[in-house]
């Protein structure tokens, strides 16, 4: 291994940020400039960077790999982190959206642009040690800490409502996260470790199980967001800037996904199997429910935010099913979510910078003079929609069929979603891409060099992954696999020791009768 | 070769969205970097790059088609007409030699292009299953599709947007070619909705119009409520058996009967359910009863399109679906009752719409349902291949029908009321001998193609052993005589009588070559795919022409049965085409008052017919209004009163009391929220070490 490959990639933004500290002076034109490019090189290097990670990972492990240790706090907890299959697609993820985060910025951030790129390098460093904690302390002062640089960018650079909107965001996760560090505390008691891979392999008691379980679900479910803790996110959505948006959509809402699927599943097999029955309901809620909330909204925003949440239902769903297609195409629905719905508040943003309103009703025919605007809109549109052929398909289809074979109305039911979400998409898109331009856009401009710099990947990846999913499911298939291996060992030898033909019968529906 | 034959039209979409997107650009240049700002110095080679990977989605103005103001063709129009069209006929010639090896020469072929998704014991991947099936459906796709390209240089050529036309069109021939190839249900699902999306974008293609908008999004969505059922039969199938692939499911089929599914408290027989959550997937595809709303409202977009897509390929995929499921729907009868009753009622209930309308395309249109419920009840009565025989034959006359039709509108200046029309076959002559030969065709006036193919229908309909089976040959007997009704009323309306719109008609003129060659090709297909055909589709030549891509099972003797049917079962059909042709002959050529007359008199009858059963009022009630209601009142009573109101606005609207005073001071509240964290955790550390240090 030689260097630090992923202390690197983590702190490398941090890095970005002092510089930008010790180096912009002032708020003139140069110091912002010096503070946008600073921050654009920091990201682009830790993505580069971040690459090596890709390129010397071995997926046919299932062992955390890039693991470093170092004692610290006395050795109660530790410096320790590491990458498995499940948290490394997540990390270039997030070292992926980045640049483009910095660039969608460039020129609709105007006001304390230093504080601004400081806040997303912070932020980076955050989500990028969140994922790859190893250790309990570390991944929770990681995991809160993400809370702060959010908190200040919608608060700041946020809409009309950004006061609120914070507030919100911040009461919802704060609460979610007192509860989860009481549960942290209460595993450190139990264990005598905060080391992750002791956990993991720790078996805590039943009874201790189930309210560990709760205390980290509230935490994530706020996070994902789940129904019925979701509704801080449209307005955090709405109110915050683009690359906000992008940032939330992308990366902040990937971190419940990642807890249930590192804490929740595997350290609480027992509980989670005990509360699958609760998930599925609220999965199956959200996607429903906040479907139709969606084909009601008159801001842009709101209805790519409440159609969020949907998708992340299908996340829920997935995990929970705890068949290898259901977690895997939960992994994959969450990157491949990161993409698409990153890529559809940018699509908001483009109009968004050109006409200062996200309200549905005030555009129409925008087609008229934005045709590649319209392409590039449309196409995310029908990733969004979970059209076969971009990465949208992938995630819901495998979750949807993970989930069928443990629970056939459930995965029923949230089928029912593929009918709301071309619903509320299309409309959308008719309502402001199609007919006639109306004459307050008579002199919109379609998008331009820097805005298809930020598209072009995107649109590469949604297809790519729509069309050969391949490379990324086989990075997190094993260790998916053995996460799942020792969940079905603990759950069948507590059903071994309770056998009754009820369990049986909920664990395999299709049953067989001569 | 086959990947040729399938490639190519993709090829050719993706240089036709490029065109399009560039020419756009040129139209409408992009936004110019801000003076000053030096943020787009680094990547200039990028720029180009993206138009690569969105497959022609491209969008830009239109008017309706020839009213308002003319706008300039859009660049680079005769080379993407060029290039999509030369496309197109390579590929339908290999189609046809592959018809002649597959087919004939019995070489089934699959090829392996890509792993697609592979999680644990699910396995798909992109490949291409050439079987006697896919041969024919290659047939009819691209010759279809190759004609229509050709037609629709003469057809559309006034319209600016031409480019963004024939990539839609070429990317809709690829998804067909995929879905018709697909080696499993979910390949099969990617051509499915991909269809669906060329479709949407050629309902919305004058974008302009808010009622084309509408009928695409209805298009597609209704189709998705199919897919509903499509995507849950493959979960069961996969459930059930571990695979979606055609072989190994088709492998495990009869281990699968006698086994159960729970389905919210059905308990159901895994089969027949399967069958028929797919079965649902092909009604909203093929637009059978019940899911068949979005066709009518289909004919918005341009009549090329109507033709290849709403005639002759895109609303076959259900049919060649269940034909393609054949091993499954053999062990189903249940299901397949389903199927004959659902086609059997699509046939008759769609026949007495196409009685009153007045729009010459929606006439066609509810001819097309009416004939897909024909298929339908062939399927269910196991006749496979009299489904594809009857598949392949009204590919041509349907897709004539169409072509034909597009000739009127265009001579008539986009008129497409028939009762503006009237004595066109002076001014048209050879798309009136053209429409004329359709019409035979379609009806089933002997030896012509329809002929066989429909009675071989109707023949089934009367052997079949399955308990709908009266009621399917009784609708498609009756629904012969309705055809031949509405189809003559078209011809006589149109084309004879007295010209209603005396100065359009005056202007009236005959198409261009392009448009006429489509048509006389099509018309020589509406009578020689017929006969010629016959024997290896319903005669001896099955079993060898079809080898595995059709499975019979021991007890289905149809296809030997109609061969010895009564003769008053092979007279009828004939008896009530000639009385529906003699009918609308007397009704609209020597006492046009009587059909006035008759709707006068019923005039119940006569709205509830012209409205369509009034089913897009029906589904507004139950679906639409009240999934908006319920999302609305979910949104503010659920969401903005219940959870936000019990929830954070609570407790936020007493944090934001205290922090009043704190905001003034120069929005201080962010960092003391900041510095709260920080002490948080700090407490949290000193905690730990404390414990660390008590051990």
């Amino acid at each position: 291994m030689g260097w630090p490959v992923l202390s690197v990639v983590t702190f490398l933004p941090l890095l970005g940020a002092l510089l930008i500290m010790l180096m912009v002076r002032g708020n003139g034109p140069v110091a912002k400039g010096t503070a946008r490019w600073i921050s654009m090189w920091t990201t682009l290097v830790t993505f580069g960077v971040s690459l090596i990670l890709v390129y010397r990972f071995d997926a046919t492990s299932a062992e955390f790999q890039f693991v470093e240790k170092h004692n610290w706090l006395l050795g109660v907890a530790s410096y320790h982190m590491g990458l498995d299959g499940i948290s490394l697609p997540i990390v270039i993820l997030t070292t992926a959206i980045m640049p483009l985060c910095i660039l969608a910025s460039w020129t609709s951030i105007q006001k304390r642009v230093k504080e601004y790129m400081i806040a997303f390098l912070v932020l980076e460093t955050l989500m990028i040690g969140t994922f790859s904690a190893l250790d309990l302390v570390l991944f929770y002062l990681f995991f809160e800490g993400g809370l702060i640089p959010m908190f200040l960018i919608i608060g700041i650079w946020g809409g009309q409502r950004r006061v609120y909107a914070s507030f919100k965001f911040f009461l919802y996760t704060l609460a979610g996260s007192l509860l989860m560090l009481l549960a942290i505390m209460a595993m450190y008691w139990q264990s005598g470790t905060t080391d992750i891979t002791l956990l993991l392999r720790h078996g805590f008691p039943a009874g201790m199980q189930t309210w560990c379980w709760l205390a980290f679900f509230a935490s994530f479910a706020v996070k994902m967001p789940m129904w019925p803790v979701h509704t801080w996110l449209p307005d955090a959505h709405v109110e915050a800037p683009t690359a906000g948006s992008v940032i939330l959509a992308a990366i902040l809402l990937k971190m419940g996904g990642y807890g249930f699927l590192r804490f929740s599943l595997p350290m609480f097999p027992l509980a989670s199997h005990d509360f699958t029955p609760l998930v599925y309901t609220m999965s199956v809620v959200a996607i429903i429910y906040t479907s139709l909330v969606a084909l009601m909204q008159e801001d842009v925003k709101k209805l790519i935010a409440y159609s969020s949440v949907a998708h992340m239902g299908f996340v829920t769903m997935g995990i929970f099913a705890a068949t290898q297609q259901g977690v895997a195409g939960a992994v994959f629905q969450m990157i491949s979510h990161g993409i698409v719905s990153g890529a559809l508040f940018l699509c908001v943003g483009v109009v968004y910078d050109r006409m200062h309103t996200r309200e549905i009703a005030f555009y129409g025919g925008v087609v008229n003079r934005m045709p590649i605007f319209a392409a590039i809109f449309m196409l995310f549109t029908m990733a969004n929609v979970g059209l076969p052929g971009t990465s949208g398909f992938v995630g819901e289809f495998l979750t949807l069929i993970g989930t069928f074979k443990v629970s056939i109305p459930v995965a029923s039911l949230a089928t029912i979603g593929v009918i709301l979400s071309a619903a509320y998409a299309l409309w959308l898109y008719r309502k402001m891409v199609y007919g006639t331009i109306k004459p307050a856009l008579e002199g919109i401009r379609d998008i331009g060099l820097r805005e298809a710099v930020i598209f072009t990947p995107l649109v590469i990846l949604t297809i790519l992954f729509g069309v050969a999913p391949k490379p990324l499911l086989d990075m997190s298939a094993v260790s998916v696999a053995q996460m799942l291996e020792g969940y079905n060992k603990a759950v069948a030898t507590k059903t071994a020791s309770t056998m009754s033909t009820d369990t049986q019968a909920r664990i395999n529906p299709v049953s067989v009768a001569r | 070769m086959y990947q040729t034959i399938v490639f190519l039209p993709l090829l050719a979409a993706i240089l036709a969205g490029l065109i399009a997107l560039f020419g756009a650009r040129a139209r409408f240049p992009g936004e110019a970097p801000p003076a000053g700002d030096d943020g787009t110095g680094h990547a200039h080679a990028v720029h180009a790059h993206h138009d690569h990977h969105d497959h022609g989605h491209g969008d830009h103005a239109h008017d309706d088609h020839g009213h308002g103001p003319v706008e300039p063709a859009a660049s680079g129009s005769r080379l993407v007409e060029l290039i999509t069209t030369t496309a197109l006929f390579v590929s339908m010639i290999l189609s046809w030699i592959a018809l002649a090896q597959v087919g004939f020469g019995g070489q089934d072929i699959r090829v392996h292009i890509l792993d697609w998704i592979v999680s644990g014991d699910l396995k798909i991947a992109w490949a291409l299953r050439i079987d006697t099936m896919t041969a024919i459906m290659l047939v009819v796709v691209n010759s279809v599709s190759a004609v229509v390209h050709l037609y629709s240089i003469g057809y559309m050529h006034e319209d600016p947007h031409r480019p963004r036309f024939f990539g839609y069109l070429s990317l809709f021939t690829f998804a067909m070619l995929m879905l018709v190839t697909s080696d499993n249900l979910v390949q099969m699902f990617f051509g499915w909705e991909g269809v669906g999306l060329a479709s949407y974008l050629l309902i919305g293609f004058w974008y302009k119009k808010s009622s084309a908008n509408a009928a695409a999004i209805k298009a597609f969505v209704v189709n998705r409520v199919g897919d509903f059922g499509f995507a849950l039969g493959i979960f069961a199938l996969f459930a059930m058996t571990g695979a979606v692939d055609f072989d190994t499911v088709f492998a495990q089929a009869p281990a699968m009967s006698g086994k159960f599914i729970d389905f919210f408290g059905w308990h159901a027989d895994a089969l027949t359910l399967i069958c028929l959550l797919l079965f649902m997937g092909a009604m909203g595809k093929s637009a059978q009863f019940l899911l068949h709303t979005w066709l009518p409202d289909a004919m918005e977009g341009p009549t090329p399109v109507s033709a290849l897509i709403h005639a002759a390929t895109m609303v076959t995929a259900g049919v060649f679906m269940v034909a393609r499921l054949s091993p499954l729907f053999e062990l189903a009868p249940n299901a397949s009752t389903v199927v004959t009753f659902i086609g059997a009622t699509t046939a008759i209930f769609a026949a007495t719409i196409g009685l009153v309308q007045n729009d010459i395309k929606r006439i066609v249109a509810y001819s097309t349902c009416s004939q897909l419920g024909y298929m339908f009840v062939a399927l269910g009565c196991g006749g496979y291949s009299i489904a594809m025989y009857h598949l392949f034959t009204h590919a041509f006359f349907k897709a004539l029908l169409f072509l034909g039709s597009g000739s009127v509108i265009h001579a008539m200046h986009h008129e497409q009321d028939i009762r503006n029309m009237g004595g066109l076959r002076e001014r048209i002559p050879f798309t009136y001998i053209v429409m004329i030969i359709g019409t035979l065709a379609l009806t089933g006036f002997p030896m012509t193609a329809g002929f066989f193919s429909k009675d071989a229908i109707i023949e089934a309909a009367y052997v079949a052993k399955n308990p709908m089976a009266l009621y399917a040959f009784i609708c498609t007997v009756t629904a012969a005589l309705l055809t031949s009704f509405y189809s003559w009323r078209l011809i006589y309306k149109t084309f004879h009588g007295q010209p209603h719109d005396v100065k359009h008609w005056k202007e009236a003129h005959e198409s261009p070559m392009v448009m006429l060659i489509p048509l006389g090709f099509l018309a020589i297909g509406s009578i020689a795919a017929g006969l010629p055909f016959k024997e290896v589709f319903i005669g001896h030549g099955v079993e060898h022409f079809f080898r595995a891509s059709l499975a019979f099972a021991k007890t289905n003797t149809v296809l030997e049965d109609i061969h010895h049917v009564p003769m008053f079962v092979i007279a009828l059909p004939i008896v009530m085409m000639l009385t529906g042709w003699a009918v609308a002959w007397y009704f609209y050529t020597r006492r046009p008052d009587i059909p006035a007359e008759l709707a006068r008199q019923h005039d119940a009858l006569y709205r509830f017919l012209l409205n369509k059963w009034y089913f897009d009022e029906l589904y507004e009630i139950i679906f639409v209004r009240p999934a908006k209601w319920i999302g609305h009142s979910l949104w503010k009573k659920g969401d903005g009163w219940l959870i936000d109101g019990f929830g954070p606005d609570g407790v936020s609207a007493r944090v934001l009391d205290v922090t009043r005073n704190v905001v003034r001071l120069q929005s201080g509240y962010l960092y003391h929220y900041a510095f709260a964290m920080l002490i948080g955790a700090a407490a949290f550390i000193t905690w730990f070490m404390f414990s660390a240090g008590i051990k």
